[in-house]
């Protein structure tokens, strides 16, 4: 379990005076559910795109499945699926050819880019879907296909941006049982990043929270309760209310 | 079970194959299945038949001693017009630059707007590899519309005139083509660096329009405004005035759309054989007659110069600005 799949060392971006990211330090093992939480604005989606190699870190290092983002992105890319926040399909097609499409762009050979689009289809719950052009989906379809989409290229790792976002209770519950599945049965290590105290609470092994572009806190929440609360089986929330106390008290010194 | 592991191309693969062949047919199809398109042919359509119209009923006007006497006729179905509408030559140099506009203006930024380009680009592609689709698919969209003008004026032409084309008009049609076809190129390169600027569609296809309204229409009237400024005021001597009329056509020369005009009169027209003024001394001797082809080709070679040096300009901008930039979702 302790095989680390993702390691942020010192990761910092700065986008002149402002400083999004600092000296991030994390790692991620392989197989664990991993969620990344913190108000907006906090840093979560550049240092997502840091590990993708789709922003260059203005210091120190990200290494993803092993391998330099910044370097190597075409690797990474071909190892991690990424479902970026509000994702998009090309509307003119429909659910089916957007993913034959990213089969295509993943050079998997057209007859088992059928079977695996068909297979995650009917796993994400969209078979009646398939040949609906995808400007008539729904936001919580296109949440689906985006996560059918991101499984197309049999990725190690997924990397979701806030992948809950305007999805209704029951479309969340789905969506959140499918992550826990993919988990147990392919062993996929995902990192998604939220707002949402209570999904992420819900789902994830291990949580790392952000406040103004740095990682105040990180574990699972056993272990986060004990720290902050001193008790365990504190909630999440009082945890996170905890560290922005915390966070507040400092300033004012 | 014995398994044959196939080792994945460790350098880059043909630019014609895998991922970039599927996007390069991903970007044609988009084309061929959109309103703009039909709406485009239809405009080629109407243009291609309005301009033969005009050059048959021009051929038709004019009185049997002057067509015995008329050369390269054939030529002539591209070149000439009774007056009551442009030449196939002049309607396809207006248009061209609409066509090349109206193929990449929202090439990038309607696939930011739309949020498919982070997820595209969290695919293993190059990132330039969608910038290399966009134009490719473009240009070999307007290739073939242009090609098959080209045809069908021709074989129309054959069918009215009766007369087949000799080998040196095929060949100038076929340059004629090819130079229309590295024009639009032009555009399209302008259009998806506006996309690459602008973040809205509507932006960057009104600026492109700018530019073309720009180098159309004001830019020889300011040309116009700064060579009356510069004329000399006193009597000047005939080198001295085929000396600035060289110069300011120098200046119109900075507009894409002279250099075009220029190359397609050189290659449409044999006889043309300079494309600035000539002092008398240099006319003195010299017979009328049509240049072959080669030494038309050698005239038009600083123009396609001209031409493709901007094409790569504006290309190299737009990979600049794009490979650069950093890309989130919407």
């Amino acid at each position: 379990m302790q095989n680390t799949v993702i390691e942020l060392k010192e990761l910092t971006r700065r986008y002149g005076d402002f400083t999004a990211v600092r000296s991030l330090n994390l790692s991620v093992h392989k197989g664990e559910i991993f969620g990344l939480l913190g108000p907006n604005g906090a840093g979560k989606s550049t240092t997502i795109l840091m590990m993708l190699g789709l922003t260059e870190p203005s210091s120190g290092k990200a290494l993803v499945a092993g391998l330099d983002p910044a370097r190597n992105p075409l690797e990474v890319k071909r190892r991690v699926g990424y479902l970026p926040e509000d994702v998009g399909f090309y509307d003119n097609r429909t659910g089916l050819e957007n993913l034959l499409y990213t089969g295509r762009l993943n050079g998997i050979p057209e007859k088992e880019a059928q079977a695996r689009a068909h297979n995650l289809l009917k796993k994400v719950g969209l078979s009646d879907a398939a040949h609906k052009k995808t400007s008539t989906y729904s936001r919580g379809m296109r949440q689906r296909l985006g996560l059918a989409d991101v499984l197309m290229k049999q990725p190690e790792i997924i990397i979701l941006d806030e992948p809950t976002s305007g999805i209704d209770p029951q479309g969340l519950r789905f969506f959140l049982d499918l992550l826990r599945t993919l988990r147990k049965e392919e062993g996929l290590t995902i990192l998604f990043s939220s707002h949402h105290l209570q999904q992420v609470e819900q789902v994830c092994d291990r949580v790392g929270l952000f406040v103004q572009g740095q990682l105040r806190a990180c574990g699972s929440l056993q272990e986060l309760s004990e720290q902050w609360l001193k008790r365990p089986n504190g909630a999440l929330e009082e945890v996170y209310n905890c560290i922005l106390a915390h966070q507040l008290e400092t300033e004012k010194l | 079970m014995n398994t044959i592991k196939i080792p994945l191309p460790s350098s880059r693969p043909a630019l014609g194959a895998g991922p970039f062949g599927a996007m390069i047919q991903k970007e044609m199809a988009d084309h061929l299945r959109s309103w703009r398109f039909l709406l485009l042919l239809g405009l080629l359509v109407l243009t291609c038949l309005g301009s033969m119209y005009a050059a048959l009923s021009s051929f038709s006007s004019l009185p049997p001693s002057e067509l015995a006497k008329m050369e390269f006729f054939f030529l002539k179905l591209f070149s000439i017009s009774d007056g009551s509408l442009p030449s196939y030559a002049i309607f396809i140099g207006f248009l061209g630059p609409l066509l090349g506009i109206a193929l990449g203006f929202d090439a990038i930024n309607s696939e930011h707007n739309n949020g498919t380009l982070s997820r595209l680009l969290s695919q293993p592609i190059y990132r330039d590899y969608v910038l290399h689709a966009k134009f490719l698919a473009a240009l070999a969209i307007s290739a073939i519309l242009l090609f098959s003008l080209t045809i069908v004026v021709s074989g129309w032409g054959l069918l009215a005139l009766g007369i087949p084309p000799g080998a040196d008009e095929v060949l100038r049609i076929l340059m004629f083509t090819l130079l229309t076809i590295a024009y639009i190129s032009l555009w399209i390169n302008l259009a998806i660096l506006f996309s690459i600027v602008f973040r809205q569609t509507s932006a960057s296809a009104l600026g492109s329009l700018s530019v073309w309204l720009f180098f159309s229409v004001f830019f020889n009237m300011l040309i116009d405004v700064v060579a009356k400024h510069l004329a000399p005021k006193q009597f000047l001597s005939e080198a001295q005035a085929v000396a600035f009329q060289n110069f300011v056509l120098n200046l119109l020369r900075f507009n894409p759309i002279h250099l075009f005009n220029e190359a397609t009169n050189i290659v449409l027209m044999p006889s043309v054989r300079s494309t600035g003024a000539l002092t008398m001394e240099q006319i003195s001797g010299t017979l009328p007659g049509a240049l072959p082809v080669g030494q038309s080709l050698l005239m038009i070679g600083p123009q396609l110069t001209g031409l493709f040096a901007s094409t790569i300009v504006l290309f190299a901008l737009g990979y600049f600005l794009f490979m650069r930039r950093e890309v989130r979702s919407r």
